[in-house]
């Protein structure tokens, strides 16, 4: 079977998603804040997996206490069950337990797709990642290790590659991550709406300096960044100009010499 | 073709230990197996908390011996703990006597998958004692694992010796299971446990090659130079986590539904009542559980680089596995309904399991969603999950299942005052140790970090856990007191001292002696291993 179709398949399927999606994509063309959707999400994820707890947890502990062994030669009562009592305590659970998956699968669906959708207008660098750090590579040429430095109110989208083992850009707060596979050009984006720093830190297992591996973002006013920018960007060379044969790398193209020392 | 081949002369001998055909004896081997690997498991535990409660070296100032222990933990724990406790030692002891049968179909198949079990365990163990043991964690991605100097080769064949052990034992029980139930012991009249542990094994069966395929490739590109996972050749490392977790995560319910087995016997027979719903909990329950078993091992993968149509499929196949598992709670939950609830220690265990399972359960819930899993995945929020749902909870079946068959499998009765203690202080520990370790996942706290010096403000939480994780230990060894206590100086059991049912426990003696029963089972046509109302 062809992967297309599989795929038009898939779609077929889950066709209320491409609804929930398409409708999202109308909505205004504000910036979304991927991160304060999360929050909300997880907010209402909690009170649902709480309230199911606790309504099954107070059912169990009063059928513990209710049924507690009286006398020592007491036995069970229950009757054996009728098909049609047994198919009910199966169907009428099973249809609750669908109804509140696809509802709250349908709804991730939109928080999803804005984490993967980076708007149009972001702006974005490279992070190449490697045995262990993050080497940072902004539009304008300048160079920086473990230190992201942005500026505020605007989107970023980071393509990220890795140099040697499979690692993670997280980024707790902004409660994204993806992860960097060598020979492959990934990305994730995130809206630094406030000035502030962030942790970004390795969340996939990569050797003796895993939890070593980790760097600030730095969210910037907008002209303080342009001027950083500008301080830090390559001088123009005073000699002569790099030899044509010899372009810089394309930041997409991944530098591994293969996988293995 | 059932009689054991090495005799039981009643007094010691290590050569009949060893050369043993006899399924009980079998069992035992497994037990003691496993929980060796589950003690020395629980030891790196202590010492990787212990590093943990403070930002900085704290035991050890070298990441990779951390990440040694690390490694030791989860594989042992799962690989040599979990499944063969549950599909080797109880499956082993359980399935012969419930379902009436003299011993297993294939008795010295049955001793050689025990002793590939015991091969397994000393490699394993050999990893404390060799130059440079693997540091790749219980999952080997590559392409570290090809990289590393850590010795990933001990890593593919203990998998691979408990995997052949695995598919040998399943071979074994599966057929027993079809071919050796004594006459009127019908599919509809099985145990729970019986039905759990065949889907089990049928699972295993189907997925243990995947993980067999897997670390084969790891280390035919680590050192015959072949490139399934090497990038800059065209292999892909994202191709080894497919197909890793195609077997781990059906893996889980390997684990799960055996657990859930041993929990119904425990439930049913503390209460004297019927299964609730049988049917509903065999037909959509286990077997629900055992055709969704493969489609969900996505849910490990959502920042993995995954086609997004396919990450979108298995957000909703995973999340629908609440399904077969909520109908399972519901059964066990409901078999108190108008029960005769008597709280001795396995049965406290088996309440432990409802309380913990259902938190370890919820947590899943987010995790299956994949907006939330970008934030959570790789946290100690997952870690905190999985130690919930399979670690803390399959515990409890493995020891109040334990506490459950003590009488019959060593012919004396426990201490039932130390036996509770030994549960009080244990779910007192686990809950004290995991739900704040929840917290710390979702604030951001990265999984398998040796230190934490990007989140000083952590210090604090982490030595709570760290304190709370010593008291797990205790509890540990006031249990293992409790079974040593016994042995020593336990009172004689009697034959039937639950007030059983089932055939393990009403047709046999304590303990059981080779070949089981005394002359072939007959029953009586409404024969009904959970019916308590006739004695
Ligand atoms: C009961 C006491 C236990 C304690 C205190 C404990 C503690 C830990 C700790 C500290 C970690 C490292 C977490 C991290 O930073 O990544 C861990 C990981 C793990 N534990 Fe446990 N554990 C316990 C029991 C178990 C059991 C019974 C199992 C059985 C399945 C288990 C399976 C695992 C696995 C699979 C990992 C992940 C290893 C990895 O990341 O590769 N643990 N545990
Ligand atoms: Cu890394």
């Amino acid at each position: 079977m062809d992967k297309s179709y599989l795929k038009r398949l898939s779609y077929l399927l889950f066709a209320p998603l491409l609804f929930v999606s398409v409708a999202s994509a109308e909505t205004g063309n504000a910036i979304p804040v991927p991160h304060e959707g999360w929050d909300h999400l997880w907010l209402e994820m909690m009170i649902d997996i709480v309230a199911i707890g606790i309504i099954f947890a107070l059912v169990t502990i009063y059928l513990l206490v209710k049924y507690r062994r009286k006398n020592p030669n007491d036995i069970g009562e229950a009757k054996p069950m009728s098909a049609l009592s047994v198919m009910g305590w199966v169907l009428i659970p099973a249809f609750v337990f669908i109804a509140d998956d696809v509802y709250l699968g349908v709804k991730n669906m939109k928080h999803y797709l804005e984490f993967r959708r980076p708007p149009e207008n972001s702006y974005t660098v490279s992070v190449d990642a490697y045995m262990w750090g993050y080497d940072i590579t902004y539009p304008e040429g300048v160079i920086t290790s473990n230190e992201l430095r942005v500026p505020v109110g605007r989107p970023i989208k980071v393509n990220l590659t890795s140099r040697d083992v499979v690692h993670t850009l997280y980024i707790p707060d902004m409660r994204t991550k993806w992860d960097a596979l060598p020979g492959k050009q990934m990305f994730l984006w995130f809206n630094p709406d406030k000035i502030g720093e962030h942790v970004m830190t390795c969340t996939e297992y990569c050797g003796m300096l895993h939890s070593g591996m980790h760097g600030k973002i730095i969210v910037m006013p907008e002209k303080e960044f342009a001027k950083w920018v500008e301080e830090n960007k390559p001088k123009p060379q005073l000699q002569e100009p790099a030899p044509a044969k010899a372009p810089a790398q394309p930041q997409t193209e991944v530098k591994t010499e293969g996988g293995k020392i | 073709m059932s009689s054991a081949t090495v005799g039981n002369s009643g007094k010691f001998s290590l050569y009949e230990w060893i050369f043993t055909t006899d399924h009980k004896r079998v069992a035992v081997l497994y037990m003691i197996g496993s929980y060796a690997a589950f003690f020395v498991a629980g030891l790196m535990a202590m010492l990787m908390r212990t590093e943990l409660a403070t930002v900085g070296p704290t035991i050890t100032d070298n990441p990779t011996t951390y990440h040694v222990w690390l490694y030791f933990h989860g594989a042992a724990m799962i690989v040599a703990y979990m499944i063969p406790a549950l599909t080797g030692y109880f499956a082993n002891y359980y399935v012969p006597l419930m379902i009436g049968a003299k011993d297993v179909a294939f008795p010295r198949l049955n001793a050689f998958s025990v002793w590939l079990f015991w091969m397994a365990i000393i490699l394993a163990l050999l990893t404390f004692v060799i130059p440079d043991p693997p540091d790749i964690m219980w999952t080997g991605y590559p392409p570290y694992s090809v990289m590393t100097a850590g010795n990933t080769a001990f890593y593919t064949f203990t998998v691979l010796l408990l995997g052949f052990s695995s598919i040998t034992g399943g071979i074994n029980l599966i057929t027993t299971i079809v071919r050796m139930r004594a006459p009127g012991v019908t599919w509809g009249k099985l145990n729970m446990y019986i039905w759990c542990v065949l889907s089990a094994f049928i699972i295993q069966m189907v997925f243990v090659p995947f993980l067999g395929d897997a670390v084969i490739m790891l280390i035919l590109d680590k050192y015959l130079g072949t490139n399934f996972f090497n990038a800059a050749m065209g292999g892909s490392a994202l191709l080894y986590e497919n197909i890793f977790w195609a077997y781990s995560h059906p893996a889980v319910y390997v684990i799960l539904l055996p657990a859930m087995g041993i929990l119904f016997e425990i439930v049913s027979t503390f209460s004297k009542n019927r299964i609730f719903i049988y049917k509903g909990a065999v037909y959509a329950g286990v077997m629900g559980t055992m055709a969704m078993a493969g489609e969900v091992w996505v849910h490990h993968l959502g920042t993995s680089g995954n086609p997004e149509w396919l990450v979108t499929i298995q957000v909703f196949t995973t999340l629908l596995i609440s399904v077969p598992v909520g109908i399972l709670m519901i059964s066990l939950v409901g078999t108190l309904y108008k029960g005769s609830i008597e709280f001795k220690t396995p049965m406290l265990y088996a309440v432990g399991f409802m309380f913990l399972f259902l938190i370890g359960g919820l947590t899943g819930i987010p995790n299956a969603m994949s907006a939330i899993y970008l934030h959570v995945h790789g946290t100690q929020w997952i870690t905190a999950h999985f130690h919930y749902v399979m670690a803390v909870s399959m515990t409890t079946a493995i020891i109040g299942g334990t506490y459950f068959i003590w009488p019959k499998l060593t012919g004396k009765m426990y201490n039932e005052t130390l036996g509770k203690l030994g549960f009080y202080l244990f779910f007192v520990g686990v809950n004290c140790t995991f739900f704040p370790w929840l917290y710390l996942g979702y604030l951001g706290m990265p999984r398998r970090y040796y230190d934490y010096a990007q989140f000083p403000q952590f210090q604090p939480l982490q030595q709570f856990i760290t304190y709370s994780s010593y008291l797990i230990f205790v509890a540990g060894l006031v249990i293992l007191f409790s079974w040593l206590h016994s042995l020593f100086k336990g009172e004689k059991a009697p034959d039937n001292p639950w007030g059983a049912r089932s055939l393990d426990w009403t047709h046999t003696e304590t303990p059981p002696p080779p070949g089981n029963f005394k002359e072939p089972v007959t029953l009586p046509a409404d024969w009904d291993p959970y019916d308590y109302s006739k004695k």
